[in-house]
């Protein structure tokens, strides 16, 4: 039975919802399972993970999580029968590699770095972007439009095509390999986005709430902070989703410009293989936590990113 | 409690005039009404008086004080927009209480005035309320409690009953004149509703492409509008023009319109022979069969206590207010008999008010 209603040029019939149903679980499926294998691939052993046919039931353990966080040194099966007993459930799994703990790996380092690089430029991209694209909306700015054009132009070229010229200046500057560098980098490529999307946004609050915090006896500054900023916070949220993606996910430049102290997880992660023989689990481990931080805060946000996307085409 | 003088206030924007040397003075207590349709300037004039734009020339005096360059928070004045401005993340409360909070009042204080404030407007039920579950009206006193709440010199509103629908307009039209007898503050109230601004003014000033084209009282503005535009546009119908052609001269208390001689108050001013029109309100007429201003009915619009009855003449179509009771049918001559003492003259090219007994006091902006 078809049904047409007043409200729907066409009314769903039981049979295509049930069709788009199975279409997207289907489709959540091809974009999950990566994932699933990711983590399954952490909590297997170093042999099951390059087993084959590969194995879908296993036995979990966590010895990727172990070798992730510490560096290994072999040694011979005399020396380890004549350590002390395992202390813990690490020292016991890489003992029986033959192998003991020298020392905590650079994994936790460079995932702090990760997290200062990433929430810093994302935090200074949407400060900046939100006063420009207040600044936009609500004065007179001489030369607006090619402002805005120029703004939006330095977007128009893959970052990573200044690569070179960036590479040489850093070192230059002794930006090189350095948290502020890189926050400087992130900052600078996401600025332009930040104005543009946070413009669209504060251009859909009226006027009229600033003008009555202004004849109500406050400064612009202060109706900017009381009155525009809580209107604004699904945009500045949504902004800040998009800048802490690119930050966080952001390879290229980290592997060319850091490689010490301020090198991010992303070139980190792969330098993981080649510490004794091709350790996947420890790698899958890494990607795992990797995730951890940008899934919490995209779930945290997730209707503020919905929004984003259909900004403009969605009204409050 | 202020007065508001403007003097000579212009206002360009790129490529147009809003506002061209508007002059007027809001005396202290004064519920001053800017009527006029969309478009003519009265926002803008109420947006300088605010400080929200600057004149291009001229000056605003509050209380004498020169304040045409003072910045919107230095005037000490309240505002009520058309969409209330309501910030929709604080609650009613917060909403009425926002003005005090960068005076520096106390918290006790803040809230006691708010209640004060609330109970004023009868709103104290729905303080604890998110603005944006509120209805129309109660979205309206909550505009109007965070503007009292101040104590301000004065009072601008902009067409803040624009968005309420009728029924509950009226009800407000009343509620706010109630409150201004009330607290007495110098109100500017800007409208394009010639309802709203005759039941609460105490002045008008009719706009129209950036001018005032007249001030006053609304029996004034009704009884001796100083323009054919002001006559148009007050009144619903609004007033008749009957043409004709002939000169004037001063002391004269009748003219002659196709064999009709008809009596009005007595010129005031010579006058060449030009295109005129006489004005008359349609309650001014009545339909007499000895008249030798003749016409015939076209219709007639029944409205319970009268009819609207429109008559073709020779000098144009007029409408007539006759009591109910009197049946006219489509099609019958007519005799129409002019009210003589309340007939306006204006000449026809430049649309002004001829002096008469009359229209004289009718000030021109």
């Amino acid at each position: 039975m078809s049904l047409t209603t007043a409200h729907s040029v066409v009314a769903p019939t039981p049979l295509s919802k049930r069709i788009a149903g199975t279409i997207v679980i289907l489709y959540a499926l091809v974009s999950i399972v990566p994932l699933l294998w990711i983590f399954a691939t952490s909590i297997k052993t170093p042999p099951d993970s390059i087993a084959y046919p590969p194995k879908v039931i296993f036995e979990p353990s966590a010895e990727g999580y172990c070798n992730l966080f510490t560096t290994r040194t072999r040694q011979t099966p005399e020396y380890i029968s004549s350590l002390p007993p395992a202390a813990n459930f690490c020292d016991e799994v890489t003992r029986k590699r033959n192998m003991v703990i020298a020392g905590p790996s650079n994994f936790l380092p460079r995932f702090v770095n990760s997290l200062v690089i990433a929430f810093g430029s994302t935090f200074c991209a949407v400060f900046l972007g939100t006063l420009a694209a207040y600044g936009f909306s609500r004065f007179k700015v001489p030369l607006a439009d090619d402002l805005l054009f120029f703004i939006l132009s330095t977007r128009m070229m893959p970052p990573i095509a200044v690569a070179v010229p960036i590479y040489l200046m850093y070192r230059e500057l002794g930006l090189s390999d350095s948290a502020l560098g890189m926050i400087l980098l992130y900052t600078a490529v996401n600025v332009s986005l930040a104005v543009w999307l946070l413009k669209g946004f504060i251009d859909e609050i009226p006027r009229e709430y600033e003008e009555a915090a202004m004849i109500d006896g406050y400064s612009r500054l202060q109706s900017f902070w009381r009155v525009v900023l809580p209107q604004a916070t699904t945009g500045i949220a949504a902004t800040a989703i998009f800048c802490l993606i690119f930050a966080w996910n952001e390879y290229a430049f980290a592997a060319l410009l850091t490689s010490g102290t301020a090198q991010t997880a992303p070139p980190f992660i792969p330098t993981i293989i080649g510490e004794g023989g091709q350790d996947w689990p420890a790698v899958a481990a890494g990607t795992t936590i990797f995730l951890i931080p940008i899934l919490v805060f995209t779930v945290l946000l997730r209707k503020q990113l919905l929004r984003g996307i259909t900004f403009g085409a969605v009204r409050k | 409690m202020a007065e508001i003088r403007v003097e000579n206030l212009r206002k360009e924007f790129s490529g147009f005039t809003a506002v061209q040397n508007s002059s007027f003075i809001v005396a202290d207590g004064e519920f001053f009404v800017m009527l006029g349709p969309s478009g003519c300037g009265k926002t803008t004039t109420l947006r300088m008086i605010a400080g929200l734009e600057l004149p291009t020339s001229g000056r605003i005096l509050l209380d004498g004080e020169d304040v045409t360059m003072k910045r919107a928070r230095e005037r000490d004045i309240a505002f009520v927009f058309q969409l209330f401005a309501l910030y929709p993340h604080m609650n009613v409360r917060k909403n009425i209480g926002f003005p005090l909070l960068t005076q520096g009042v106390p918290a006790a204080e803040i809230r006691a005035r708010v209640d004060e404030v609330a109970r004023l407007l009868r709103i104290d039920h729905i303080l604890d309320r998110s603005v944006s579950g509120l209805a129309g009206g109660d979205r309206q006193r909550v505009a109007l409690g965070r503007a009292i709440v101040r104590r301000p010199k004065c009072f601008l509103m902009d067409e803040p009953l624009g968005t309420l629908d009728s029924e509950f307009r009226d009800l407000m039209v009343h509620e706010l004149r109630e409150l201004h007898n009330r607290i007495g503050a110098t109100t500017v109230y800007v409208t394009h509703d010639q309802l709203e601004a005759m039941s609460m003014a105490d002045k008008i000033a009719v706009m129209n492409h950036g001018v005032i084209e007249q001030f006053g009282t609304p029996t004034e503005i009704y009884q001796r509008p100083a323009t054919m535009y002001v006559a148009d546009f007050m009144g619903s119908p609004p007033m008749n023009f009957l043409k004709f052609h002939a000169g004037l001269a001063q002391g004269d208390a009748s003219v002659t319109i196709r064999d009709a001689q008809i009596v009005l108050p007595t010129i005031r001013e010579d006058r060449a022979p030009a295109e005129l029109a006489l004005g008359v309100r349609p309650e001014h007429i009545r339909l007499d069969d000895s008249s030798k201003l003749r016409g015939q009915i076209l219709g007639a619009e029944y409205l319970g206590t009268t009819q609207i009855v429109v008559v073709e003449t020779a000098a144009g179509v007029v409408k007539a207010r006759i009591p109910a009771a009197a049946s006219v049918h489509a099609g019958e001559q007519v005799g129409l008999a002019l009210n003589g003492p309340y007939l306006s003259l204006f000449e026809t090219a430049t649309g002004r008010a001829i002096a008469t007994d009359l229209s004289k006091g009718a000030a021109h902006g």
